[in-house]
């Protein structure tokens, strides 16, 4: 069973289908215990990083999420749900993100042929022995939509991708996982991630 | 690398692929389900959906058609056709759409642009602008499906568009579409040259070459084809592989 973070985010459906294609059963709740006693935790998000923080927040989710990390078991944000593992995001300076990994989202700084958002697909620089990429070919594409993003060079950053700056297109780190991209739109390259995900112990 | 995109354009009429579609191996032609998961293995990067379905009961065929393709077809894909309203907007994206393309209505009110794009983020926005070339050499907007002149000025409203919030615009050149003579570089220069966000160009594709010009002179980032596709006059692979040959980054996978 894959617990779905339901706290108006957005399109929420998307994920859901692509894991029950996979054949998993899913869950979507906005509910702390469920949250607490999942056995993999997926948050998703499309919108604002500071409305999307009010909207944990108000629920206690943050709480819940930290306290479920915690216990090792594996975790996926996806799109804003990787950003919100951050401290911080130039989108809503004012607002503190759930601290996960210490560091800050930025502006993709666009230009006349790197326009933003960023929407399309992209390639992946793949970093070797990523447990959430694994059987995924060096090079595979994959579709993003963001306007803002994550310094390619952080530490726990496991993938990238080039849009003028260095984009950490996912992040891995012991139990957290992050996909700045969708792997729910990303036709089968994005149906094995979720799927390596979903096989996490 | 980022990539260019090639998407193929369904038309559907209550609930069924109206167009002539010619891939082999497929159990029902008519199934927009069949038909773009057919797509997505062809290497489409995307999909648009658009439903010309007349009837009374027109929301709910189409909120049952959005459903059906969420649960099969993982690329992105944008519904068209109908889509008059916030609450419209909102109902096609919860049954899974990605992206939703107005055009009357948005003529009609512009607000719904900005709204929209409040709600539920730029991103989800897609402005479709059909134009045509008048005497004078501009162009102007169209209308219910290009039925009614509406006086103003095609690269005007792409900006405004483009400023209320829109994420990207679907262009179509009413002078071009179904000649196969190629796409409107001129119409589709001059609103690239003014907005900063994607264009789709539409209307006119006949060969690879349209493409690549569409691409490149036309500064689009992505380019639409209906019916080139479907009677499979040209493969999406092939198409693909000339593009990358001419230097033009696409997604290619083997």
């Amino acid at each position: 069973m894959i617990t779905v973070i339901d706290y108006d985010a957005g399109n929420t459906q998307s994920v859901c289908k692509a894991l029950e294609y996979l054949g998993y059963n899913t869950e979507l709740t906005g509910d702390c215990d469920a949250v607490k006693s999942a056995s993999h935790l997926l948050l998703p998000g499309v919108g604002a990083f500071g409305q999307a923080m009010d909207n944990l927040k108000k629920r206690g989710l943050d709480e819940a999420i930290k306290e479920y990390v915690k216990s090792g078991k594996p975790f996926l944000g996806i799109c804003l749900g990787m950003q919100l593992l951050f401290s911080e995001s130039k989108e809503s300076p004012d607002v503190k993100g759930l601290s996960l990994f210490d560091n800050s989202i930025e502006l993709i700084p666009g230009s006349k042929e790197f326009k933003v958002p960023h929407i399309g697909w992209n390639s992946l620089d793949i970093k070797e022995n990523s447990r959430l990429f694994k059987g995924i070919r060096q090079g595979d594409y994959v579709y993003f939509v963001h306007s803002f993003y994550l310094p390619g060079d952080f530490e726990h950053v496991c993938a990238s991708s080039d849009y003028s700056v260095k984009i950490g297109a996912a992040v891995e780190h012991e139990n957290v996982f992050g996909c700045q991209f969708h792997p729910e739109k990303s036709g089968e390259t994005g149906l094995r991630i979720l799927d390596n995900f979903a096989k996490m112990k | 690398m980022h990539t260019k995109r090639i998407i193929p354009c369904l038309d559907v009429n209550n609930g069924r692929v109206v167009k002539g579609i010619n891939f082999v191996n497929l159990r029902d032609a008519g199934d927009p389900i069949e038909v773009g998961s057919a797509y997505d293995k062809a290497g489409a990067d995307e999909l648009v959906f658009l439903d010309i379905t007349a009837s009374s009961d027109a929301r709910k065929t189409k909120l049952e058609l959005v459903r059906r393709i969420a649960e099969k077809i993982f690329i992105p894909f944008t519904v068209g056709g109908g889509i008059r309203t916030i609450d419209d907007i909102r109902e096609t994206l919860r049954e899974g759409a990605d992206k939703v393309a107005v055009n009357s209505a948005a003529i009609m009110n512009p607000k719904l642009i900005s709204d929209g794009a409040e709600k539920f983020g730029s991103q989800c926005m897609v402005v479709a602008i059909d134009a045509k070339r008048t005497s004078d050499g501009s162009y102007h907007i169209y209308k219910n499906g290009g039925r009614i002149d509406m006086g103003i000025d095609a690269v005007e409203w792409a900006v405004k568009a483009w400023q209320l919030g829109a994420g990207e615009l679907l262009v179509t050149s009413m002078d071009c579409d179904g000649t196969k003579n190629g796409y409107d570089l001129d119409l589709l220069k001059q609103i690239t040259d003014c907005v900063s966000i994607p264009v789709i160009a539409s209307g006119g594709a006949g060969n690879n070459e349209h493409f690549y010009e569409a691409l490149t002179t036309g500064g689009c980032e992505a380019a639409l084809a209906a019916s080139l596709f479907h009677y499979k006059e040209l493969e999406i692979k092939e198409l693909k592989k000339y593009l990358r040959d001419k230097g033009v980054s696409v997604r290619l996978t083997e």
